[in-house]
Formats: structure tokens, C-alpha cells, sequence
């Protein structure tokens, strides 16, 4: 049987080291398996978060050979044989312990967007939407928070800029942004508090989103025109000027 | 077993990455190519000559303005909307910022150390995409006015070589312009809701147009740039008379 060997981050921020082992592998194999195998036979209390092991849940982020994956969809045949495969937990976010980190600073971020308010209803007490309407909106929900796309962000991980909110927010943004029935105000928000002005666009966030979600150019890109459009763009305030239309014209939550 | 002992790193040192594949290709090639073109650009640029032949005009001198005030080649006068466009195109500014700004130069590579600001502060200048895009617009018919008259010859309609070369150097130009995203936003991508503003389906409608052209984004960017260079080249050789232009019909 073959086997592949892993190299393994071990340890806490204070202390930690590489161990390599040895696993033999089988047809189908992924890496979240091999660190399966390894906690079983080698090495009892090595950390590693995971849950669904169908990459739906999100929970086992980490980098192999240097790329944010979910390690469960992560298949070993694609790491060329007898080269160690490295796994390291994500650079980004403070660790707890081996492949293992603590990313509640993600959900601190969440808290400061203003939520949804929608629209009064209907006089019959519903809501009406067209499926047109909420076409673009619909891609954002498929975001698992597996919180890769915030790990691989140079703008937080080799900058330090941790007043921008990070590409998993700015999906979220968009998405409420986008949503037909949404009455809040967010542009200034999204300039000032999220910091939308610090991305760059070189779209590694779109490169290792294993949902496939086109963050630049369907969240990020169409923010960034908004807030041109609301801020920059002396064009657009003399064409809502015309219009008799202010600058902010959904209904503003400070 | 254990054979190293290090303290975790969080941020990587410049260049420094665990990344075994060749991740320094694609900045590479990014940079040589638009090195190479911007190069090539300028210079026939400057030239200010050899830009027409028969029927074909060279699209870096298009629309032509031959004035008496202007003391540089004519190519100035029109290459600052193409120049400008593309300068502040969400695809070419990803190309660049890695290529030539290294910020990052591929993803999970350590970055150039730098005072970093994203694109606040001077670069809040990239907006100005929108702007350039109203004439970038109105290039692409004159391009396909050039690519009409480019049939008409002397001596009646024909087709040779550069009428295949400036259509197809059309069909490039309109298809990276119909897929930019200041466009998209323009079009519909700034509505929250299509179904409660007038036009709303028609504007969806457009805002799918634009967002098939936009998925190959960065496909038509490159071709275009390609081809744009590579037209002017053969109107410039068939002008020097290095080259002759095949007639088809």
C-alpha cells in the first residue's frame, strides 16, 4: 500500500514545531483523512477542528502547502508522491493549538453590520419579490464561513489592517446591499467602518472559496461602484441632484 | 517525530511562502507582458508615422486628429482613453498590483513590505474608471466604423488580410469594454431592487449582458491588448512595405 507523509504544525503560539508522519493511502483519500488516521494511531492529542466532513460546515479551514483549503475536500492524489504534504492551521487568525485557531474575531465583525430591515409588507401581509430580483443575492448564501477567504486576504494577514472587515463580510454586505426588500443605508458603513477601500481586488479571496463564489466580482467590485457612485463621482451627485434625489435614500440606521 | 522547533510565524517574511507549485509564473508572465506592450505602445506611439495603409487605420492613432497645435504625434491625443481605461481597470489593477507592486505577488506569498492603504488615499484616483469609460465607449464604434471602412479599398469593396485583422481587433475591444464593471454597475448592477424602478427587467436584462461579457473578463483583456498591438504592428509593416496585404475578394 502507499503511503504519503504529512508535516504537521504542533503546538501553541508560544511553542510549537513540525512533526512529519507516515500514512498509508487509499483511493479517495483527503488530507482531513490522513489527519484522521494520524489522531488514531500516532498521535491521540493532536487538535484539529472538523465537523460535516462533506465541506458544508466550514469548521476544518486550514493551509496545505501553503493554499487555504477545507482539508475534507482537500483529495491527497493531487500532492505529488513522496514529497511531504504541510499542514499548517490558517496564518491568520490567533491559535489555540495545533490546526486549530480561535476565529471569533469573524463573528465580533458580524455583529457591527446593521442587519436586514425590510420594507413594510404588503396590504395583504406579505412580501412580494421576483425571482429576477433576487438572482444576484442568491450566490451569497451559498458562503459555508469557513473564514478561508478571510485567512488568504494579504490586506489582513500581511498588512495588518484589521479595520477592514474582510471578503466573507463583504459578501455579506453585498448580499443585504443587493436584497429587494432592504431599507438600510450601508455606503458609509462600508467605506468607513468596514473599510471596503483597503481591498485591492487581487482576488485570492475568489481563488480559494470552495463555494465557488465570485467574491470580487459579484460582492466586492459592485460595493466598491456604490460607494464611488454615493462619495466619489461628482457625476452622480449632479444626476441625484436633478432628480431630487439625496445621496442616501434608503432609510439610514446610525 | 519532530525535526524542527520554531515559534508559529503568523505573517510571512517578502516572498516567503510554503507553496510548492509554481505560484511565480503568473505574476512573471503578467509583468513581461504588460512590460512588453506598454514598451511597444509607446513607441509606436512616438513614432507618429506608418499608421495607415489603404483603407486600414492603425487603432492607437484612431479616430485620427491631424491639428496644427499639437506638436506630438497623434496617437497622444486618443491613446490616454484606451491608456486610462485600462491604467484603472479592476482586472489590470489585480494584474498589476501583483506583478509590478507585489502587494501580494500570489496568494499566500508574504507580501512587499510597505506602508500599505489599499486603494485610499492617492489611489482613491482609480475611481475615475467610470470616466473613462463614457469614451472608452465611443471608441469601440469608431473601431468598428475603421473595421467597416477597412472593406472599401481603392478600387471598390474588398477583403484582405487587415479587414479580417481590424474586425476581429473590433470584435476584442467591444467585448473587454462590454464586460467592464463600471459598466455592469451603470447598466443595472446599481439597482437593489429590478422590479420596483421603471425599466427594471430591461435594466436586469442589460446588467446579464454585461455580466456574460464580465466572466471572461480577464480573458478579453488580455487578447484585446494582444491584438491591438499585433494590428497596429501589421497595418505598420504592410506601410513599410515589409509586409503585403493578401487581398481575399
Amino acid at each position: 500500500m502507499a503511503e504519503a507523509t504529512l508535516k504537521i504544525f504542533r503546538g501553541t503560539a508560544e511553542r510549537s514545531e513540525y512533526q512529519t508522519f507516515s500514512v498509508p493511502t487509499y483511493q479517495g483519500m483527503v488530507v482531513l483523512d490522513a489527519v484522521h488516521d494520524i489522531q488514531a494511531g500516532q498521535a491521540p492529542d493532536l487538535a484539529v477542528r472538523w465537523n460535516c466532513k462533506a465541506g458544508k460546515c466550514g469548521s476544518c479551514g486550514a493551509e496545505v502547502n501553503g493554499n487555504p483549503r477545507l482539508l475534507c475536500m482537500t483529495r491527497m492524489d493531487q500532492y505529488p508522491a513522496g514529497q511531504p504534504i504541510v499542514v499548517e492551521p490558517m496564518r491568520r487568525f490567533p491559535l489555540i493549538r495545533d490546526l486549530v485557531c480561535d476565529v471569533s474575531w469573524n463573528y465580533e465583525v458580524n455583529k457591527r453590520i446593521k442587519p436586514l430591515a425590510p420594507k413594510p409588507r404588503e396590504a395583504d401581509g406579505t412580501y412580494r419579490m421576483q425571482q429576477y430580483d433576487i438572482d444576484r443575492v442568491q450566490e451569497f448564501h451559498k458562503c459555508i464561513e469557513c473564514f478561508l477567504c478571510q485567512d488568504v486576504c494579504h490586506v489582513m494577514r500581511d498588512h495588518g489592517k484589521y479595520d477592514f472587515a474582510g471578503p466573507r463580510f463583504m459578501v455579506r454586505l453585498a448580499a443585504l446591499a443587493m436584497h429587494p426588500l432592504d431599507t438600510v443605508d450601508r455606503l458609509r458603513d462600508l467605506r468607513d467602518a468596514q473599510g471596503i477601500g483597503y481591498c485591492n481586488i487581487t482576488k485570492c479571496c475568489t481563488e480559494v472559496c470552495p463555494e465557488s463564489i465570485s467574491i470580487t466580482d459579484n460582492a466586492i467590485i459592485p460595493l466598491k461602484e456604490r460607494v464611488a457612485g454615493e462619495f466619489y463621482d461628482p457625476l452622480a451627485w449632479i444626476w441625484r441632484a436633478l432628480r431630487g434625489k439625496k445621496a442616501d435614500t434608503r432609510n439610514p440606521v446610525h | 517525530m519532530s525535526d524542527t522547533t520554531t515559534s508559529y510565524p503568523a505573517r510571512l517574511d517578502f516572498l516567503e511562502t510554503q507553496r510548492q507549485d509554481n505560484w511565480w509564473v503568473a505574476p512573471l508572465a503578467t509583468g513581461v507582458g504588460l512590460f512588453a506592450f506598454i514598451v511597444y505602445a509607446t513607441w509606436g506611439a512616438f513614432v507618429g508615422d506608418h499608421y495607415q495603409a489603404g483603407p486600414y487605420l492603425s487603432p492607437f492613432y484612431s479616430p485620427l486628429f491631424l491639428v496644427d497645435w499639437w506638436p506630438l504625434s497623434p496617437a497622444f491625443l486618443i491613446l490616454w482613453v484606451p491608456g486610462g481605461f485600462r491604467f484603472t481597470c479592476y482586472y489590470y489593477r489585480k494584474a498589476y498590483y501583483r506583478a509590478f507592486v507585489l502587494s501580494p505577488p500570489a496568494c499566500s506569498v508574504g507580501a512587499r513590505p510597505q506602508r500599505y492603504n489599499g486603494e485610499r488615499a492617492i489611489l482613491l484616483f482609480q475611481n475615475l474608471h467610470r470616466y473613462f469609460l463614457y469614451p472608452a465607449l465611443a471608441l469601440v464604434v469608431i473601431l468598428w466604423i475603421d473595421a467597416i471602412e477597412a472593406f472599401f479599398f481603392s478600387d471598390g469593396f474588398g477583403i484582405g488580410v487587415g479587414t479580417i485583422v481590424l474586425v476581429i481587433n473590433a470584435y476584442c475591444l467591444m467585448s473587454f469594454t462590454f464586460g467592464c464593471n463600471s459598466l455592469r454597475h451603470l447598466v443595472g448592477g446599481n439597482v437593489d431592487c429590478y422590479s420596483c424602478v421603471k425599466f427594471g427587467q430591461q435594466r436586469f436584462k442589460a446588467w446579464k449582458v454585461v455580466t456574460f461579457f464580465n466572466k471572461n473578463h480577464m480573458r478579453w483583456a488580455w487578447i484585446s491588448l494582444f491584438w491591438v498591438g499585433f494590428t497596429d504592428l501589421y497595418i505598420r509593416l504592410v506601410s513599410m512595405g515589409v509586409i503585403t496585404d493578401l487581398r481575399i475578394i
